[in-house]
Order: C-alpha cells, then structure tokens, then sequence
C-alpha cells in the first residue's frame, strides 16, 4: 500500500511528489506514461519558465530538469511507459506496463495530475477538405523540437492561444513561412509577450476577429480560406481571403484530460472541465487531489507548480493527520458578474492556515478594475487591477480571517472602474 | 515618446520610453523592465532557442540557447550556425555546444541532458 500515488510525471505531478516527500510522506509512486518525467515541458524549447519560482529565465527542459533532479534527491518511486486505465473510489489505481503487465495498487491518497491535451480540427468543425497538414500546434511543437521533423514550409496557424505564438516563431526560426496567424475572438489569447516576441519581431500578422472557414486541398492542404466573423462569430460572406499554404497548426484551447477523474464518479465543474476542488485542491472524493492543468489549464507552469505542491502538502496532511470532520463550515465560491471560473470553488475556513489563493479567469478584457469578494449583501475583500483578459489567469489571496466570518456563499465578480 | 510592450516576463508592462530624454522608461513594474525599454530602442537583442542534432541519445535533436541575448538581426546568422552543430549523447544541461556564436560573444548551451 502506498501513501501517495500520483497519476502523471509532468510539472504538477513531480512538484506534487516532492511536496508530499517533504512534508513526510515516505511510499511515493509516480505513474507516468511517457518513457521521460518532465512531460509537455520537455518539447518547450522556449525560454520564460521559472520568472516567479526560481526568478530566472528557464527553458521548458530546464524548468523539469530541475524538478527531476529534486526527486532524484527523495526516495520516491518512478514507473515509466506505464499507463493508468482507472482509479476506483477505494483508490485502487488500475495500471498497465509493457515490462510489468497489468496491476493494480493501492494508495491512501492520491494526486491527479495528468495535464491537458489539445483542442482538435473535430472539437471546432472546420468545414472543407480532409487533407494531410492540419496539426494541432503541440503536435508539430513536438515533432520539430523533439524528433527532428519539419512539418511544413507554407503555414497558416489558427488561433493566437501561446503555443500557437510560440510555434509561430519556431517554425519561421527553421525556415518556414508563416503566413497568418487567425484568432476568432477580437482580443489574443496568448500573452502580450508572445504577441511581441513571436509574431511582431517576425512581422506574421495577426487577423483578430477571422477564422478559417474552408480547408483545400486533394492529399495535401493547398489553400486555406480565411474570412471576418461578426460580433456572434459568424463568418461575414464577402470577406474571405485565400492562403496558398501545405500547413494549418490548431491552437484553438486545451482540455483537462479528466476520464479517469470522471470514471472515479469525482465531481466536474463545466468551466474549467476539472474536478471540484477544496481549498486545498482536495476533490469531492476524500483523499483524491487534483492540481495543475487537469484541474484547469494555467498559463505558467511556476502556478502549476506552486498548486501543485500545495496539493502534495494536503495528501500528506490527509494521510499523517486524517484531519477533517463531517460537518465543518465551508464556503461555497460562486461565478459573479465577469468571472468565467474560479479555482478552488469550494473553501473549508477551518482549513486555510493565513491566506487561501484564489485563481480565476474573467470573461472579458477589462480596463482599470477591483476584483470584488462578498458574502451574501456584504463585500469582504475587494482587489484592484489595471488591465484583465480572459488570457491571463488572474490570482488573489483570500485572508483566513476574512473567510473565517463569511458563510454560506462567497462571490468573486469584477467591476471595471472609471479612469479618473 | 515610444509605447512598447515588455517582453522580460508574463506580465507584459505596457513601457513608455522617452528618447529624447536618455530612454528614461515609465510604466515598468520592475527594473528589468526599464533596462529592456531602453535596449529596445538603442539595439535589441533576444534570447535565441532551438535544436541542434544529438546522435546516440533518445531523440535526435537536443534543445538549445544562446547563454544571453544576441543581438536581433543577428537571430537567423545564429539559426544558420546551428545547423552545422551535431552532439553526441551522452549531453549534460549546461554544456556548450558552441563558443561565441556569431562573434555575439554569447555560447549556445544544451538545454537538456540525453543519456545514451
């Protein structure tokens, strides 16, 4: 029997691990299914990992070298090329190796940090032809930076999300042409930064407000067309623009990948498409956790991480203290006006030690603004901010003292003020 | 007076830079934003990431950058450069692959480690 099983070997999953073996847990398990830990990391050539944890600039390989080497410094167990086929209430994880066939152990707690996977040409319907040449930008990120491959030469990438930006850069880097970057919606979704660096310092233009709405071509794509959309996303007839291309790269969103987490009859919220968790990223089934982009997707890994060890430290906690009792207040945190999800969505005041950290996405982008928390009729934080956009997760910390007099209900809304 | 977007961190400073008046920067929220404002305009530079061929270890290409920023018209010159770089596993983080890339002064260095 394990203390700890941990389902993915990817940054939310290693931070998880060495938080627990910090805190004291001593039978670890990592179940990972690549033949490396470090996971998505390990194709993000790119620099600006670690600004806010390590307060350096890392390459993605790094960032996870770092954490690899962390482990290597505990006694926690590694299972590589070994997939989870199911975890049971019981916490029974259900697994599957080539060198170890099927198994099943079992773990007084467990951490789920399987990550996200992309959003596919299937999940948004783009209409036209069914050549080869659409990839999803992950896709072809990993093909260039890990195996060696060079997708295409003429490519049009849809969707201004950042691995779009970044793959923007990388595949002009290696020579080819970059012809368009299509977002639908009429702001990025990516950073500033990478609007800058990926796509101004190659002069790749940005056609917000379009999408692609024919794909051409007999085995290879050979045109994409391109039109306006109006306020409701519909494309606006008259507007098309044609792009004579062999590629189309898909950033169009991430997904939680949650089966195991719904199979385990875990609590969903539609928002983030993650489990429900606790303040301490606790799901609705006692001694099960969740933290990192399967819980909601981050836009850096440095939050991944600092939830991730927060979600370690509390299966620690569950396993050495059993801490918890049935019928302790809890807050439950609502969606206000402009707030699109919040993480955790459920607070237990008797829980947060000083401070509870609330991370939240806005529906849309907001000038000059205070983030306001109230309870019932009565506001009891408020938090000012310069500029929200549903690209940025937003984050604020919530005082326990403050949690300790709400009741009931918490509600985060955003208000945009007035420049003075 | 110049308007720029930072590009040091995640957080994107919307910098104002005035060039009449030394690059005096404003709007920056740290003073790393500061000194890239006045960079921008005097001769930018970046941090150049890529690959360069590994053979032996478990992927054929082995991540790199530039150990400091290089300057900006200088990127491509350094892209050409890698081409020509070919490791060897086994490849340690840290180590150089190549010395003063490009007369930049900066060393491109493996960004992973690859065993055998």
């Amino acid at each position: 029997m394990y203390d700890l099983i941990v389902v993915g070997g990817g940054p939310a999953g290693l931070s998880a691990a060495c938080a627990a073996w910090d805190s004291g847990l001593r039978k670890i398990l990592i179940v990972e299914r690549d033949q490396e830990l470090g996971g998505i990391l390990n194709q993000c050539i790119h620099n600006g990992f670690g600004l806010h944890y390590f307060q350096e600039e890392l390459t993605g390989p790094e960032y996870a070298g770092r954490f690899i080497e962390l482990l290597g410094q505990t006694g926690v167990e590694v299972r590589l090329d070994a997939m989870v086929l199911e975890i049971t209430p019981l916490r029974e994880v259900h697994m599957v190796s080539r060198n170890e066939g099927y198994r099943i152990e079992r773990a007084k707690s467990i951490v789920l940090a399987m990550g996200c996977r992309e959003r596919t040409r299937g999940a948004i319907g783009i209409p036209g032809a069914r050549p080869a040449g659409v990839y999803t930008a992950g896709a072809a990120q990993r093909y260039v930076n890990m195996e060696g491959w060079m997708p295409g030469r003429r490519v049009v990438i849809l969707g201004s999300g950042d691995i779009g930006l970044i793959m923007a850069r990388r595949m002009t880097l290696e020579g080819a042409r970059v012809l368009a970057c299509v977002e639908v919606m009429p702001y990025s979704g990516g950073l500033n930064r990478n609007i800058v660096q990926c796509l101004h310092d190659y002069h790749i233009p940005l056609y917000l407000s379009h999408t692609v709405t024919d794909i051409r071509g007999d085995r290879r794509v050979e045109q994409v067309v391109v039109s306006q959309v109006d306020e409701r996303r519909n494309p606006i007839p008259g507007t098309e623009m044609i792009f004579d291309c062999d590629t189309l790269l898909l950033s169009v969103g991430l997904i939680p990948e949650n089966e195991l987490t719904r199979q385990a009859g875990i609590e969903m919220d539609r928002r983030t498409n993650g489990a429900v968790v606790y303040e301490n990223m606790e799901t609705s089934l006692p001694g099960v956790f969740a933290c990192g982009n399967v819980c909601h997707v981050h836009d850096l890994v440095d939050f991944v991480t600092a939830e991730s060890q927060r979600a370690g430290a509390a299966a620690a906690r569950y396993v050495l203290d059993r801490e918890g009792s049935p019928g302790e207040p809890l807050l439950h945190v609502k969606n206000g006006d402009g707030v699109t999800y919040t993480v955790p969505q459920r607070i237990r005041p008797g829980r947060v030690e000083k401070l509870c950290q609330l991370f939240f996405r806005v529906n849309r982008v907001c000038g000059n603004s205070e983030i306001v928390v109230s309870s019932g009729d009565t506001q009891i934080a408020s938090f000012k901010r310069e500029h929200l956009a549903p690209g940025e997760m937003e984050q604020i910390a919530l005082p326990q003292v403050l949690l300790a007099r709400a009741g009931g209900e918490l509600t985060v809304s955003v208000r945009e003020v007035e420049d003075t | 007076m110049k308007e720029l977007t930072c590009i040091v961190c995640p957080k994107g400073c919307r910098l104002h830079v005035d060039e009449e008046h030394g690059y005096a920067v404003t709007g920056n929220g740290c003073p790393r934003g500061a000194e890239y404002g006045k960079i921008e305009l005097t001769h930018p530079t970046r941090v150049v990431t890529s690959t360069v061929r590994c053979v032996g270890g478990r992927y054929p290409r082995c991540p790199v950058k530039t150990d400091r920023a290089v300057p900006k018209e200088k990127i491509f010159q350094v892209m050409r450069a890698l081409d020509g770089v070919e490791l060897t596993a086994p490849v340690r983080t840290g180590q150089v692959v190549l010395k003063n890339v490009c007369g930049t002064g900066a060393d491109v260095v493996a960004t992973r480690s690859l065993s055998c």
